[in-house]
């Protein structure tokens, strides 16, 4: 059994729907399942802990890219979580039994599949069902270049992992395909309300969640071994938590590109451009962590929150741009 | 990021796995592009899973000295910290601190046992044991 609709994408989420809603025969890209739900952001929360580390995300909580596509698109997605895992396994099956393809989010440290370095506690991961084979689940994980197999017993371990953003066996299905066609209302709606997020007055959020983190940043002791851990930490949360480069930065300049084919859209493609820019900023900022994080050059917090503040203020001014421009 | 530029460094972390960038071809159009991996990921993710390791060695040297119970190895051998095991045993963190100590770890219930175990996916046996 195949899974024709399986596409290697950057993030599970926009990969996981993008794939789900081309299945259900609307051509869509993993950029334009993810800028439509307007997905991209900046949050530091740091009452937030990943292993003792504060939550630094460069897109919007989970789900809410399902969620907000299912709305642009006037799709429907069901949604269902469970008490106990044997009733989750079950409602799986009988799904898959009748021809569905199903989304689960699941732990990352219980998939058997995933690369042993790469099996954290992370339990927002999204992933595709698209049959069962004796004891083991077909799966199309979109961070893979090729579907997998995975048996029930680890599946049912990852779905019902606990702790922060414990998935309690979350499924869903698409039970309506929306419209196919993408006007430009609906993408400039979807961009507003991301230039929004990022110009949020709130200061953890957006360009001023950038600034607050360089804030922090700046306080740490060179000294301590934990400083390490603390700037090791955001890039992890940039680049390795599947983002397609950049914190999402350069999969947005994708979507505003693709959108800037549709009528009265075209000065969105100089946007692009220049967050490809920005993109690379952040990627210069991730080298010069890197490098202090191995000890090729001394930690030295204010140039690390140098670089932040720069990145928040070459997005504040090109968000504020974007929203002029769309205005 | 151009697609000439995309790392391709050969990551040990990925396992063997590709990731999906998105870059720019000659063309000017944003691509997917599979990257093999850029060293500043590796740095980063070897950092914490060299975290994960070396407290997990020292709560097994600790183990071995009578220091602690091996329920702190397993703990940390499953990447997980204090917080994630609470949540994850619905257990109160102060008790399993507690059971830490290695003469009070030798006292649980098999029923006590068998919600650690089962948390860390593990049999109880082996939770009594270091590998």
């Amino acid at each position: 059994m195949t899974f024709p609709h399986h596409r290697h994408a950057a993030h599970c989420e926009s990969g996981v729907v993008s794939n789900l809603v081309c299945h259900h025969g609307v051509p869509i890209t993993e950029a334009m399942a993810f800028g439509l739900s307007a997905a991209l952001s900046f949050a530091y929360l740091p009452f937030i802990k990943l292993s003792g580390l504060p939550l630094i995300a460069y897109r919007q909580p989970p789900r809410s890219i399902i969620r907000g596509l299912g709305k642009v698109l006037e799709a429907e997605f069901r949604f269902e979580t469970f008490r106990n895992p044997a009733a989750g396994q079950a409602r799986l099956d009988e799904l898959l039994a009748q021809g569905h393809v199903v989304g689960l989010q699941t732990s990352v440290y219980w998939l058997p599949y995933f690369p042993e370095d790469m099996r954290f506690h992370f339990n927002a991961h999204n992933l595709l069902v698209y049959g069962k084979e004796g004891n083991d689940y077909l799966i199309s994980d979109p961070v893979g270049e090729q579907t997998v197999r995975c048996d029930a017993a680890s599946l049912s371990r990852a779905r019902f992992a606990k702790g922060v953003l414990a998935p309690r066996g979350l499924l869903y299905t698409m039970q309506k395909p929306g419209v196919s066609t993408i006007t430009p209302r609906v993408a400039r709606k979807a961009i507003l309300k991301t230039c929004r997020t990022m110009l949020a007055p709130l200061p953890i959020i957006g360009v001023r969640g950038i600034k607050m983190l360089a804030n922090r940043v700046v306080r740490l002791d060179p000294a301590a071994h934990r400083s390490s851990l603390f700037v090791g930490h955001i890039i992890r949360m940039q680049e390795e938590i599947g983002t397609g480069g950049a914190g999402f930065r350069f999969l947005y300049a994708a979507f505003l590109q693709e959108v800037a084919s549709l009528s009265g859209m075209e000065m969105l493609s100089g946007f692009s451009d220049r967050l490809m820019l920005i993109g690379d900023g952040w990627r210069a900022f991730a080298l010069a962590t890197a490098r202090m994080v191995k000890g090729r050059d001394a930690l030295n917090p204010v140039t690390l929150a140098d670089l932040l503040r720069d990145l928040s203020r070459q997005e504040e001014v090109f968000f504020r741009d974007l929203k002029t421009a769309l205005n | 990021m151009d697609l000439q530029n995309v790392p391709q460094e050969g990551n040990k972390t990925l396992g063997g796995y590709r990731k999906a960038v998105y870059a720019r071809d000659a063309g000017g159009h944003i691509v997917v592009a599979a990257s093999n991996g850029w060293e500043v990921e590796e740095i980063v993710t070897s950092q914490a899973v060299e975290e994960m390791r070396s407290l997990a060695e020292t709560a097994r040297q600790n183990a071995i000295n009578g220091l602690s119970s091996t329920l702190e190895y397993w703990m940390y051998a499953r990447r997980m910290d204090l917080l994630l095991l609470a949540q994850s045993t619905g257990i109160w963190r102060w008790r399993i601190r507690r059971h830490f100590r290695p003469e009070i770890f030798a006292r649980l219930s098999p029923g006590m046992l068998k919600r650690y175990a089962e948390a860390l996916g593990l049999a109880v046996q082996q939770l009594q044991r270091l590998p």
